[in-house]
């Protein structure tokens, strides 16, 4: 055997892919196989590439790096895989070895370092950027630009991924930061909030909606002060020091009290805070105790309401509803019932369920813009899946897919349909509450 | 890099994206759900029937073999290029081309997933009925080809007796159609003999299958024991009172555990071994044929039967049994699955047997098979790094697969011959027999370039190199 192609340190490992009995039972659970039909593309295909990467039978070169990069990181193939390979591990590490050791194009490694490092870890320049995106939204310049074409004539894929910009939504949840919410009726419990990093501008209402949510579910939540991005993007990216260095930063702002729960209603970010020891297994492994201790804090909103016994309290709803799942919430924390029981509670809401349901969107993270293509594939497949339930509201569960879906709405023949979280459902139900 | 002939006209044939032909991508077509092999020279993913007879055309003209594949889900290697040669993809032919409900039929392509047919008739009330382990994944051309079956194989029979008609491209490129679509056609049965022909006769293009109406009722029972003697004793104890199971499965203790720790289903993890019965009709069928199982459970010492009692419950645990194969990662670094088949009535018999040879060789095997049908699927676990282990391994397989013959029993039952079986072919069948199929193989594939080195043996490989084959080592 020759050499293996990657470092030594945190890279794909025998005791994980050995696991892989090359069965092909997750390959049509795959979205990238189901829209390529084609090994390179599949979870199988992908972890014996590593395996050969490993073995020095194939390069860290282009070609690995291609199929790397078009995988979603959905981990539905985790779901599907009755050995128990850890999938997210794998391609995660195998990301890690790619941005260590593969040059990319310079615009690439630019675009990658500017959103990931320059930015999302970065509350002010956040902030900054925020007001200026704003300020273009507000001024009617950016319908303008949308609806004259002009982007389309300069760069289709530009276009396609201009109308996947968030709304930003002032006041910007920014401020909020370090507010204690105080629970209605007697208080029950005491939680933390997480609040994301780019949610503080695009999801500044729906945070707000999770408080009041929570509040009525008797917590007393706590939005500590110090708290900053997940990290999840840049595991995603393979950049692990950098994911390290912020996981810190919320191991430090969030481990100062014994909270309840830590929660988010971010399936993306709930999945890699609930993963942070993995951050700590080989590289300062004497955070891993601290990482243990945060992550088992660590509740979807969905989990936890359902977790405990939620009120139940709710005013209707009148609609027909589909519910799809999230990635990071199906595959990754394997919550698939928490959220329709929720939904199930809710007067009025008729739930149709939604046919491959947990088949990515396409979002996953900032796929929908470095893999524009592929992503349009899948949510082209996903908009068909959604009409065949004639629902006029779609529902799911983490920010990223409700931009994803909010786009596929826009652009299909009927864009009145409504897209939401299902804790905005709740929070209406609440508040239509006799 | 430069182009080579074959690659080019094979692109010619199709078009650019539809070729696979750098080693990087080739490298992933070394293997199946068995073995890996060595890489093809090309995989070309055809997009009509028209393609694939010009693909085949164009391999014939430079005498290179062709080997036929769906997902690669097989267990006996049947998709890998043993000989070298082009894959045939026919994963991009996944269109459902006609679905007819009154006459409860489909026309499909051949890369159609099982399951995605269920799933795209489940809401009028249908399904197709033969249900393989794999059958999220592995496609409807794989099935014919392997003559698959499934858990619910008892009562509604294996793949060929839902496909009605085939339309196959042969190895010199003409297009046949076999079979119709509502009765039989006079003449032979081609239908009948492309199925389960495992790719060595030709490449099926486009199937005609029967949907079933999905049943007014559905029990699931699972019955716990504390003997595996006492589980099998049961089986052929249930038809012996007339009641014919949709479908009989048994797992042993030691499968079951790797699968509650796959699945969480809820299987019982103190249990010596549990069957899991399904019973489908009309509801007060189904409700008399539970209890006189509970009945018969009950006089053969289970400890319990239990009734799923939602559809959540249901699925649950048959998520748990057909991810069975795959679970078993958790428990060994390397298995060899055997596929044998013995009259039900002398299972109990051949358990003994199984756990004599355990004893035997020090190693574990694991059991999670079809009962009903007396398709067993003993799973011998060991170390590949451990070469005595690897040697054991071999016996212990051919010993078993031996007894199953003794008991006149047949040593595949849905898994295929492929590359793994083959040499045992003369364990079942006379030369003659074998004489027979070769000549017929001659009609339909006269160069050999289909498939080659598949199904019937060549008297070149030992058991040795067979289990190396099956551990992808
Ligand atoms: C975990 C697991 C569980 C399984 N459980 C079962 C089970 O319960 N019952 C069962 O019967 N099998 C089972 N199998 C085996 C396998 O899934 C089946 O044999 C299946 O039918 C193979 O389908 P495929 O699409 O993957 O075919 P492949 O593996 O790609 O090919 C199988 C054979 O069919 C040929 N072939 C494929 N497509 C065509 C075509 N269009 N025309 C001509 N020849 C073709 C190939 O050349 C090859 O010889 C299981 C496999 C696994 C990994
Ligand atoms: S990842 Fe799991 S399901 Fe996929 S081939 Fe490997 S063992 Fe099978
Ligand atoms: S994570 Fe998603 S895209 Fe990547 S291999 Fe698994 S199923 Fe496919």
């Amino acid at each position: 055997m020759t050499q293996s192609n990657y470092s030594p340190r945190e890279k794909p490992r025998w005791e994980t892919y050995s696991k892989c009995i090359h069965c092909g039972l997750c390959l049509n659970a795959c979205p990238t196989y189901r829209e390529l039909r084609q090994e390179m593309d599949s979870p199988r295909g992908r972890i014996y590439q590593m395996i050969q990467v490993d073995r020095g039978a194939l390069a860290l070169g282009p070609s690995f790096v291609r199929h790397i990069d078009l995988c979603l990181d959905c981990r539905a193939c985790e779901t599907a895989c009755p050995s128990g390979v850890e999938y997210g591990r794998l391609v995660e590490l195998a990301r890690s070895q790619i941005a260590r050791h593969y040059r990319r194009p310079l615009r690439s490694r630019l675009l990658r370092r500017l959103f990931l490092a320059g930015l999302l870890p970065h509350r002010r320049r956040l902030e900054c950027v925020g007001m200026i995106l704003r300020a273009w939204q507000q001024s009617g310049l950016e319908q303008l630009v949308l609806q004259s074409h002009l982007l389309e004539a300069l760069s289709p894929r530009l276009a396609r991924i201009a109308r996947l910009a968030p709304r930003l939504e002032k006041p910007f949840f920014t401020r909020q930061l370090g507010h204690v919410v105080p629970a209605r009726g007697s208080r029950r419990y005491r939680v933390a909030f997480f609040a994301g990093c780019i949610a503080n501008l695009a999801f500044a209402r729906l945070n707000e909606a999770t408080l009041r949510v929570l509040a009525e579910n008797g917590c007393e939540v706590v939005i500590p002060k110090e708290q900053g991005c997940c990290g999840a993007l840049q595991v995603h990216a393979g950049l692990r020091d950098l994911a390290r260095r912020l996981a810190r930063r919320n191991l430090e702002a969030f481990l100062a009290e014994d909270w309840d729960a830590v929660i988010t209603n971010a399936a993306g970010c709930g999945s890699v805070l609930k993963e942070y020891p993995l951050l700590f297994e080989e590289e300062q492994p004497e955070l891993h105790p601290q990482a243990l201790r945060f992550s088992s804090r660590v509740k979807d909103v969905t989990e936890y309401l359902a977790g405990i016994d939620f009120n139940r309290a709710l005013g209707p709803v009148p609609a027909r509803a589909t519910y799809q799942d999230p990635c990071h919430l199906a595959h990754a924390q394997r919550i698939r019932s928490a959220p329709r029981q929720l939904l199930r509670a809710v007067p009025g809401l008729e739930l149709v369920e939604l046919k491959e349901a947990e088949v990515c969107c396409g979002s996953a993270g900032i796929y929908n813009v470095v893999e524009n293509e592929m992503a349009e594939r899948l949510l082209a497949a996903k908009m068909r899946r959604i009409d065949e339930t004639q629902a006029d509201l779609i529902l799911t569960a983490n920010p990223g897919c409700l931009l994803q879906l909010r786009a596929g709405v826009a652009g299909s023949k009927n864009p009145a349909r409504r897209v939401m979280h299902v804790v905005e459902v709740l929070d209406k139900a609440y508040q239509t509450s006799p | 890099m430069q182009v080579p002939p074959l690659v080019q006209e094979l692109i010619q044939a199709t078009n650019e994206e539809a070729v696979l032909w750098r080693p990087e991508d080739l490298m992933l077509y070394e293997y199946d759900a068995l073995s890996s092999r060595r890489p093809p020279e090309a995989v070309v993913f055809p997009a009509t029937t028209q393609q694939v007879a010009a693909v085949v055309k164009v391999a014939a003209r430079h005498h290179c073999p062709v080997i036929p594949r769906g997902a690669g889900t097989g267990l006996s290697g049947g998709a890998v290029a043993l000989e070298g040669g082009v894959v045939v993809s026919l994963a991009r032919m996944n269109q459902i081309l006609e679905i007819d409900l009154e006459n409860q039929r489909a026309r499909v392509q051949p890369g159609v997933v099982n399951q995605d047919l269920s799933l795209a008739v489940a809401d009028a009330g249908y399904y197709y009925a033969p249900d393989p382990s794999s059958q999220k994944a592995c496609t409807l051309g794989g099935n014919v080809a392997e003559n698959s079956g499934g858990p619910h194989t008892l009562a509604y029979g294996v793949t060929t007796n839902h496909v009605l008609g085939l339309e196959v491209v042969l190895p010199d490129g003409c297009v046949i159609r076999t079979g119709a679509r509502y009765w039989d056609r006079p003449g032979y049965d081609l239908t009948g003999f492309i199925v389960g022909s495992e790719g060595t006769l030709g490449i099926v293009t486009e199937i005609v299958v029967r949907l079933m109406r999905l049943p007014e009722a559905v029990k699931t029972l699972l019955a716990i024991y504390d003997s595996v003697a006492d589980a099998t004793a049961t089986v052929a104890a249930i038809t012996a009172h007339g009641i014919t199971p949709a479908a009989l499965e048994m797992m042993d203790g030691l499968m079951l555990r790797a699968i509650e720790a796959a699945t969480h289903a809820g299987y019982p993890l103190d249990a010596a071994a549990v069957l899991l019965i399904e019973l489908e009709g009309l509801r007060e069928a189904v409700e008399e044929e539970a209890d006189s199982i509970t009945a018969v459970c009950g006089a053969h010492r289970a400890r319990q039967v239990r009734v799923a009692r939602r559809a959540e419950e249901r699925e649950l645990l048959w998520r748990g049994r057909k991810n069975a194969f795959g679970a078993i990662g958790r428990l060994t670094p390397s298995f060899y699955v055997q596929d044998g088949v013995i009259p039900r009535t002398r299972l109990p018999q051949m358990l003994d047997y199984i756990a004599g040879v355990e004893r035997r060789y020090g190693l574990r095997i694991g059991n999670v098979f079809h009962a009903g049908d007396g398709n067993l699927h003993p799973l011998i676990m060991f170390d590949s790094r451990d070469a005595q282990q690897v040697r054991h391994a071999v016996k212990a397989a051919e010993e078993i697969m031996g007894k199953c013959v003794e008991l006149g029993g047949s040593i595949t039952g849905e898994h295929g011959v492929g590359i793994e079986k083959n040499e045992l072919m003369p364990l079942i069948f006379s030369e003659e027999d074998l004489a027979v199929m070769r000549k017929l193989k001659q009609v339909f594939n006269p160069q050999n370039l289909l498939n080659p080195g598949k199904v019937l043996p060549s008297g070149k490989m030992c058991g040795e190199v067979r289990v190396q084959v099956s551990l992808g080592s």
